[in-house]
């Protein structure tokens, strides 16, 4: 196995690390007093990171100056998707009792809930787009453009989180920040040519 | 320096190929297990993982209290208004003890609900003491032991409403609060009854983050108060209240959402005006004076249509006042609660 493969399977083994903890807690009945509150925090929080992360490859290939990162983000990408998916189907199932009557009727009445929707709807025309032969049949510009709907999905979501806390709002805070800090430098270097750096490199990879 | 020539180097020393890719794969695999742990313990540590429930250290058992069978013709049960009486308990699951003790929200001790226990498990709650103060005819500040010997602990079967959106159902041990304040006597004027939870940053450790305005007070319409649901527990299950359910004094009032039943009492006050109370001081149009159980009032938030009990898999509905409407519905009639909240 060549070292950027390896280090992908290293990533994905990660990323199944905290899917894996979850089922074995559940099977072992460890979720705490509320196991579904427990489920759809966990999932939410895990699709938020995962996001995240994805949303950090740019700045960190361009900082570090290192490309190898881009080899990262399709896999986190796409992680958030899967997390995503599985919060929702946790609310969907154990919130609204399958029916997606209650469910269309809670997503408009709620602003919050609307805002996650919102989050996991736009990443799904990124998800089906993620394949190499999309971004041949897109070609590189349209694509870029069609994935910085990645950061309507950052920060939909971190709105989500934080218009869901009662009082303590740490950690939504918390996901904020970096989410600006993230979304802030492609500002500067869009809007400031002396800090501007090459262009972000989109290529097919494995 | 001489130059070894290839031919210098013993066959010994030359790394087998063999070798060499097995050392690569133990150190690829060392990588994906120690990555794998890093990311296991970042999961433990960001997400609070609940800690298995294993049986922790039940506080000492209360004395002078006695479940009695609700058949028995001595317990209060049976002897009041049985309209009232039959709300005293009820036949549905209680929520085990581990579960009423591992989930808690009390702000003073941490946000996190199932991290309560452990923050709150070196709190001291003796000895204490309650001031009893405002419109009333005995003031003062009493031992809590001298306090609780005014009635023996009676049990009550409960189901708790969070206005987050889930329920328990606990048996409490307590006195009606009206056994209280009949010993104190308020005045005539006094209209509502407030209460504080004690203000001590070195005991209360999340006091020192202003999360909410500290010290946490709540109160009650003096007809509320003296309501004989209402009570003031000191126990549940038949111990002493544990530190992370509100020892060592806290208010249950069965048909308002739980944060209406303050934790850790220091202090008791007989006013003539309703007081601003902390949870509606902090979001005036989410939480409401009242906090009345009511399905038809949803959170500006979230639905208050359905609950979810805890450890079950599917929402239930939830009931008006809890569940309690037959015994205090008439405390309410002919206000209008959509805008008394």
């Amino acid at each position: 196995m060549k070292a950027a493969k390896f280090a992908k399977f290293v990533l994905f083994i990660n990323s199944l690390v905290p899917l894996a903890m979850l089922g074995y807690d559940a099977s072992q009945h460890r979720l705490g007093t509320n196991p579904v509150e427990y489920l759809i925090r966990t999932t939410g929080m895990l699709a938020l990171i995962f996001l995240i992360l994805s949303l950090a490859i740019t700045p960190a290939r361009k900082v570090s100056g290192w490309n190898g990162f881009s080899h990262f983000r399709k896999m986190l990408g796409l992680c958030a998707f899967f997390y995503g998916l599985l919060h929702f189907t946790s609310y969907f199932v154990f919130d609204r009792s399958l029916s997606l009557k209650r469910t269309l009727s809670d997503t408009l009445a709620r602003p919050f809930i609307l805002l996650g929707m919102t989050a996991l709807l736009v990443m799904v025309p990124l998800a089906i787009t993620s394949t190499n032969g999309m971004i041949k049949r897109l070609g590189a510009v349209r694509w870029k453009r069609l994935h910085r709907l990645a950061y309507v999905a950052g920060i939909a979501g971190s709105l989500h989180y934080f218009l869901l806390v009662k009082a303590d709002t740490r950690q939504p805070l918390a996901f904020a920040a970096v989410l600006s800090v993230l979304l802030g430098y492609r500002l500067v270097n869009r809007y400031s040519p002396s800090l501007r750096s090459k262009p972000a490199i989109v290529r097919p990879s494995n | 320096m001489s130059i070894k020539k290839f031919s210098d180097i013993p066959a010994s020393e030359i790394t087998d190929e063999h070798v060499y890719f097995n050392r690569r794969a133990f150190m690829r695999a060392g990588i994906l297990a120690g990555t794998a742990v890093a990311t296991g313990w970042a999961y433990e540590k960001l997400n609070g993982r609940p800690r298995s429930l294993a049986s922790s250290q039940q506080p000492p058992a209360l004395k002078n209290f006695t479940p009695v069978p609700v058949s028995s013709s001595t317990h209060p049960i049976a002897t009041g208004d049985p309209n009232i009486t039959r709300a005293f308990t009820t036949t549905e699951a209680q929520t085990p003890f581990e579960n009423v003790t591992h989930y808690n929200n009390f702000y003073e001790f941490s946000t996190g609900k199932e991290s309560v226990a452990d923050a709150a498990k070196n709190f001291v709650a003796r000895p204490w003491t309650v001031a009893i103060e405002g419109l009333v005819r005995n003031p003062g500040v009493f031992d809590l032991d001298e306090l609780l010997k005014i009635s023996p602990p009676e049990e009550r079967v409960y189901r708790m409403r969070c206005v987050e959106g889930w329920s328990m159902v606990i048996p409490w041990a307590g006195m009606p609060l009206s056994k209280l304040l009949d010993r104190v006597e308020p005045l005539s004027g006094a209209k509502y009854v407030a209460f504080q939870t004690l203000l001590d940053p070195k005991r209360m450790p999340n006091q020192r983050r202003r999360v909410l305005p500290w010290p946490y007070v709540e109160a009650l319409r003096m007809d509320e108060a003296m309501h004989p649901l209402t009570i003031l527990a000191s126990g549940l299950y038949g111990r002493q209240l544990p530190n992370q359910n509100g020892a060592p004094l806290r208010l249950v009032v069965p048909w308002k959402y739980g944060f209406k039943g303050i934790k850790s009492i220091v202090k008791i006050q007989l006013l003539a005006e309703q007081p601003q109370t902390t949870w509606s001081a902090y979001g005036p149009n989410e939480y409401g004076f009242y906090a009345n159980v009511n399905p038809k009032v949803d959170h500006p938030r979230w639905s208050q249509a359905t609950e979810l009990r805890t450890g079950d898999l599917e929402k239930r509905d939830t009931l008006m006042f809890n569940g309690y409407a037959d015994q205090v519905a008439s405390l309410y009639a002919g206000m209008d609660l959509k805008a008394n909240y």
